[in-house]
């Protein structure tokens, strides 16, 4: 198993020996109190996490760990290339599949991925967004599993989420453990928000004729990550908006303000499809803007991302991925994707069912480390309700071998010992693509446990990015 | 700004302003149970009429300190207890985050934190440190505002709610109280009404400044005045007015637009200019006293429709 900080034996690998002096300088006792003085910080700002439903305290903590997970320039710079790759692939994609869908013609993609999945939105066919851009921020779930391998385990397309973490995580370092920071070797990360915000002013629609008044569309404060949407409105200087706050007449979007309508060029929608728009996605919802899609659709406001968007995401679409980069952009992919067998295939499927006890198996439109099977942490029952499922629904199913995640130096109950990490980087595609150096870092917190979801006992850290 | 804006910042100025004044209350109604010859029971309920909250308890019901913490303070279930307006006022800044300086905003969560752990037992041990801790929450998310917060559109709307829930609940303490003010009374002068009355100045914590005022002349007439007709005084309905109306007159030149309800509290303060106390009590205080109650629910009607929320 590869560790960030050792490698594959104990010699401390390069980016990581500042890190590793100051665990050692720190101790154990001041590590606790650093992290208790974080955590403080966190509940005192409101940075909780909502998971209803669930019972206890609806507004819960993501345990912050106090250990940076670093990646040297080197790696970086790999990793920076094929994230772009990626999200550049994906953008073409939608714009193909909404067009001609050249990729499907060529028998690359099969056809029912697309058309049959429910993510996919006829209303867009046709439709040219600003830009050509179909998914303004592209979050690539990335795993390492060795000094040169990383792997992507899955692409979010529609409205990833985290990324105020990955702003908090660092002032709350810089706040509780300056020292660490004062060699100026370490890429800020703070640009994010003013990045998101030229992102957005580029994408204007047509009717926009002065500075593009931006906003970001809320389900509310019970969406779990209203935290966030209010830090990002609040950091990028825009107004955070409910659907009721706005409403469209003659093909435009206003939103109600004290002094009357004004108009909004930009939505930076954190609100599913579903709930866009009650007229063109769900007569039967009381939730949306009616009209929004028509205004979009003419051009009239921008929506980020597109609806539609997640028929580039899901987990089968995914397997796909490594030859829309070949088709779309005639490079080789940076980035390798998980081996992935389909269980709608009957061949894969048979090979899958077979090895349960080592595969993992995912919902293929799950999320949130939900409705998944472990197979070497399971239990044989649940392997055969599982085998069940997946006999039942085979189109619903896909699976990847185990991987050994990379583990990352953490404070654990007896000490400072290794755990699996993933890193979630978040990639901002507009008129030009930006990158801010770094991302989040999600860390499963119980000892040899493979799942970083907040949902499921998953805690963050500070990701660094060092300076040539 | 947003419309939802406006009124979230409106309304969590109100809960605000209503949860401390009902701290108030609860201490004014503590110190008049402990009076001799106090009657305990009828004490406990102009409180509760006071805090708007008569409703929770049925004729028969036993209304004592203990029953009346309970309801007032930690009863969820009860939309007038400290612990809802907490709850209703911080849900108000949730939705409006970006509006509030995280100064504004972690004075208050952490306010709504402290009060979500108290428990029954802890009120009942120590009143008088927890109903403390309440009105220094109130004072410290008032003070983070007044230092923190750019002097633009939100703190007009802030402003204008903390007025007119202040007006408010001096208008209701003073209708829950007004028969021991009535001069009639004060022809049977005994120090028990004279506490009694002293209890109103408590209940806004003003004993010092009527002091400093009337020079210690405890008089039904003078109390009311304090209450009603001082512009000085923070709590008064002069004071209040005269807060709503620039504030409103703010929003008023920022937007360069007067609408009803500038209208309304200019015409407001005008009246209260001219008023003395003994006409008020001539034409009777308990009728003037719903005048005025009626007139801030309009105030506040005619508030939201000018500013479509």
């Amino acid at each position: 198993m590869f560790d960030e900080m050792t490698g594959d034996g104990a010699e401390v690998r390069a980016p990581y020996s500042d890190i590793a002096a100051w665990i050692e300088a720190s101790g154990i006792d001041a590590l606790r109190r650093h992290t208790a003085e974080a955590e403080a910080i966190f509940r005192r700002i409101g940075i909780t996490f909502a998971v209803y439903d669930e019972g206890g305290d609806p507004e819960r903590l993501i345990p912050f760990d106090l250990i940076p997970r670093v990646f040297a320039a080197a790696e970086w710079r790999r990793l920076e290339r094929g994230i772009r790759q990626r999200a550049l692939a994906l953008n073409a994609f939608l714009q193909d599949v909404y067009h001609r869908g050249e990729i499907l013609r060529a028998g690359i993609v099969p056809e029912r991925l697309v058309y049959r999945n429910a993510a996919f939105e006829p209303a867009m066919i046709g439709v040219d967004p600003p830009g050509r851009v179909y998914s303004h921020v592209v979050g690539i779930d990335i795993v390492r599993t060795g000094e040169q391998e990383f792997q992507v385990l899955e692409d979010n397309c529609r409205t990833p989420s985290g990324v105020s973490y990955m702003l908090e995580n660092r002032e709350c370092m810089m706040r509780t453990c300056p020292e660490l920071f004062r060699g100026g070797d370490i890429e800020p990360v703070d640009v994010y928000p003013e990045e998101l915000r030229r992102t957005l002013e580029e994408v204007a629609p047509p009717a926009c004729d002065g500075d593009p008044v931006i906003a970001l569309l809320t389900p509310g404060p019970f969406n779990s990550a209203y935290y966030e949407h209010s830090f990002l409105a609040d950091l990028m200087g825009i107004e955070l908006v409910e659907p009721q706050d706005l409403f469209v007449d003659e093909g435009l979007c206003w939103m109600r303000t004290t002094q009357g309508p004004e108009r909004v060029d930009v939505l930076y929608r954190r609100i599913d499809d579903a709930f866009l728009d009650p007229i063109s996605f769900r007569p039967d919802s009381m939730l949306g803007v009616p009209g929004l899609f028509d205004a979009y659709r003419a051009g009239g406001v921008t929506l980020c991302s597109a609806p539609g968007s997640g028929v580039a995401d899901d987990k089968e679409v995914y397997v796909y991925v490594p030859e829309m980069i070949r088709f779309y952009l005639g490079q080789e992919p940076i980035l390798q994707n998980v081996p992935t067998w389909r269980c709608s295939h009957d061949e894969e499927r048979t090979y899958v069912l077979e090895r349960l006890d080592e595969l993992v198996v995912k919902e293929v439109h799950g999320s949130g480390g939900y409705g998944m099977l472990i197979g070497p942490h399971s239990t044989a029952a649940e392997r055969t309700a599982f085998a069940e499922k997946i006999r039942r629904d085979p189109e619903g199913y896909i699976a990847q071998p185990t991987l050994e995640l990379s583990s990352s130096p953490s404070l654990a109950e007896g000490g400072v010992a290794g755990r699996h990490v993933d890193f979630r980087p978040y990639c901002l595609i507009g008129r030009t693509i930006r990158l801010v150096p770094g991302g989040l870092t999600r860390v499963a917190l119980r000892e040899g446990s493979l799942v970083v979801n907040s949902s499921q006992g998953g805690g963050v850290k500070d990701t660094w990015v060092l300076a040539e | 700004m947003l419309s939802r804006t406006a009124e979230s910042l409106f309304w969590m100025a109100r809960y605000l302003e209503r949860a401390e004044a009902t701290a108030r209350l609860i201490d004014m109604g503590r110190r008049m149970a402990m009076l001799p010859g106090a009657y305990g029971q009828e004490e406990w309920r102009s409180v509760v009429a006071a805090a708007g909250a008569g409703a929770a308890f049925g004729s028969d019901d036993r209304v004592g300190e203990a029953e009346v913490c309970r309801s007032l303070i930690l009863d969820e279930d009860n939309p007038s207890s400290i612990r809802a307006c907490f709850d209703s006022a911080r849900n108000n800044a949730r939705a409006v985050r970006t509006a509030l300086t995280a100064d504004m905003w972690e004075g208050l969560n952490d306010g709504w934190r402290w009060l979500g752990g108290v428990e029954a037992e802890t009120v009942r041990r120590d009143l008088p440190a927890t109903l403390d801790r309440i009105r220094s929450l109130s004072a410290l998310f008032r003070g983070a505002a007044q230092t923190t917060m750019l002097r633009g559109e939100r703190y007009d709307f802030l402003s204008a709610g903390a007025f007119l829930e202040r007006a408010d609940m001096t208008l209701r303490l003073l209708d829950a109280k007004y028969f021991v003010l009535l001069p009639e009374t004060g022809l049977l002068l005994d120090n028990r009404d004279r506490y009694r009355w002293i209890s109103l100045l408590h209940a806004t914590s003003a004993v010092r400044a009527f002091h400093y005022v009337y020079r210690g002349d405890f008089s039904p007439t003078k109390i009311a005045h304090f209450m009603i007709l001082n512009a000085e005084f923070p709590c008064s309905l002069a004071f209040c007015y005269g807060g709503l109306r620039a504030a409103l007159g703010r929003l008023a030149d920022r937007y360069d637009a007067r609408q009803d309800c500038h209208a309304t509290v200019e015409k407001a303060v005008r009246q209260l200019q001219d008023r003395e106390m003994d006409d008020i009590f001539d034409e009777g205080l308990h009728e003037f006293l719903l005048e005025a109650l009626r007139l801030n629910a309009r105030l506040s009607g005619e508030l939201s429709r000018a500013y479509h929320f």
